[in-house]
């Protein structure tokens, strides 16, 4: 089964919850943990673990061989992204801008744009006791999650034997890595806090998921700050929230030191406990 | 010798549009035929991505040998300009069309190297 942990707003406790909760479950359960943030993957920070693999992980991008060119152009007009222009005397290819479909490279008639590989972030696989955990981080300099978020999925995949429960903890927002991260999981748990900013991206979040056909719910993490207007917002829209997390200065502080937290505050711990019993369908 | 002018609108009275790749219209005058066209660039907000050398390449397909802009093109849009052999000048982003050519011709604007 694979649960995505995802949000809307940045900070608003994805890490800890995926972090915390995959070390809860392991205790009964085999786990798969994998960090999908990949732009700033810090689940490593919690999950202490001996690694086991590590990968560099590549994309596809076309090369341009000049002696083959004839300049048609239909490498330009393929290419829905931009990536790769005509100047007569020159092609132009920009890495950043390819979202390595083929188009121009298959359709090029004298095959000028062979795909070639470039670089463009590592994946990492720990073991801890029953957990799994899968990190994956993209280059400096790169700029498309998506492609590394897939590739990372593909991984859990391979490694997974269906048994497992599988926590995807996710970037935040709601653009195309979010969807990716999102896309193959059974449920999606969006985790928010109760401040107006955490209300209107809970309000994008719940949007994409429902054009999604997603069956998610919410966490309501730093419960006891700000306003009722998320509570109010999810009883309105028959939205269920699975666990409120009281806010915690004790649990800031575990978090700073780069701490789990529910085997200290039992609080956290009870919270888990439901989402534990939502996951198992309890 | 063709002068691409970033614009606003599509007049010799328009303002200048500061941004390169995702400038509304694109006005070319051409000192010896002194005709002067304009062409509409606002599809260009449909692009969500490589908005710089879309316009860069809409630059080289009118041919222009000289760009007069705002705040100057991006990385992209800048090496497709270099490789296309187009001349740069930025600091026009408060000028209309007419004033930015004088500006140019009195030689007041500032040369845009990568």
């Amino acid at each position: 089964m694979k649960i995505a942990i995802a949000s809307g707003k940045g900070g608003t406790g994805k890490t800890t919850l995926a972090t915390n909760l995959a070390s809860y479950l392991s205790e009964e359960k085999q786990i798969i943990l994998a960090d999908l943030d990949v732009e700033e993957p810090n689940s490593g920070l919690f999950i202490r673990a001996e690694k086991i693999f590590q990968e560099d992980r590549y994309k596809m991008i076309p090369g341009w061989v000049e002696n083959d060119c004839t300049y048609c152009g239909i490498c330009q007009e393929v290419c829905n992204f931009n990536a790769i222009i005509n100047l007569g005397t020159h092609i132009l290819v920009y890495p950043e801008l390819c979202h390595s479909c083929y188009a121009c490279s298959e359709l090029c008639p004298t095959a000028a744009l062979p795909m070639q590989k470039q670089k463009m972030g590592v994946l990492k696989h720990y073991k801890k006791g029953n957990i799994d955990f899968v990190e994956s981080r993209l280059d400096i300099g790169q700029e498309q999650a998506v492609p590394r978020i897939a590739q990372t999925l593909d991984y859990i995949n391979s490694i997974s034997d269906n048994k497992e429960i599988i926590l995807l903890d996710s970037p935040p927002g709601t653009s195309c890595p979010v969807i990716e991260a999102t896309k193959d999981a059974d449920k999606v748990i969006l985790v928010t806090e109760p401040t107006p900013f955490g209300l209107h991206d809970l309000g994008l979040a719940v949007e994409t998921m429902q054009k999604m056909n997603k069956d998610f719910t919410v966490v309501l993490n730093r419960f006891g700050v700000g306003n009722a207007d998320v509570e109010d917002y999810c009883k309105k829209n028959n939205i269920r929230i699975i666990a409120m997390i009281p806010d915690s200065r004790q649990v800031a502080e575990l978090y700073s030191r780069g701490e789990l937290v529910y085997d200290k505050v039992d609080s956290f711990k009870q919270s888990l406990d439901s989402i534990k019993h939502y996951i198992l369908g309890k | 010798m063709k002068i691409a002018f970033t614009a606003k609108g599509s007049k010799w009275n328009s303002k200048i549009d500061p941004r390169f790749g995702r400038t509304e219209y694109l006005l070319v005058y051409d000192t010896e035929s002194e005709e002067f066209k304009s062409y509409n660039n606002s599809d260009i907000e449909n692009e969500t991505h490589g908005a710089g050398p879309k316009t860069a390449k809409l630059i080289f397909d009118i041919g222009a040998d000289v760009l007069i802009t705002g705040n100057g093109p991006g990385e992209n849009a800048a090496i497709a300009l270099e490789k296309a052999g187009v001349e740069i000048f930025t600091g026009a982003e408060n000028m209309k069309i007419k004033e930015a050519l004088e500006a140019f011709d009195n030689k007041q604007l500032k040369i845009f190297k990568r």
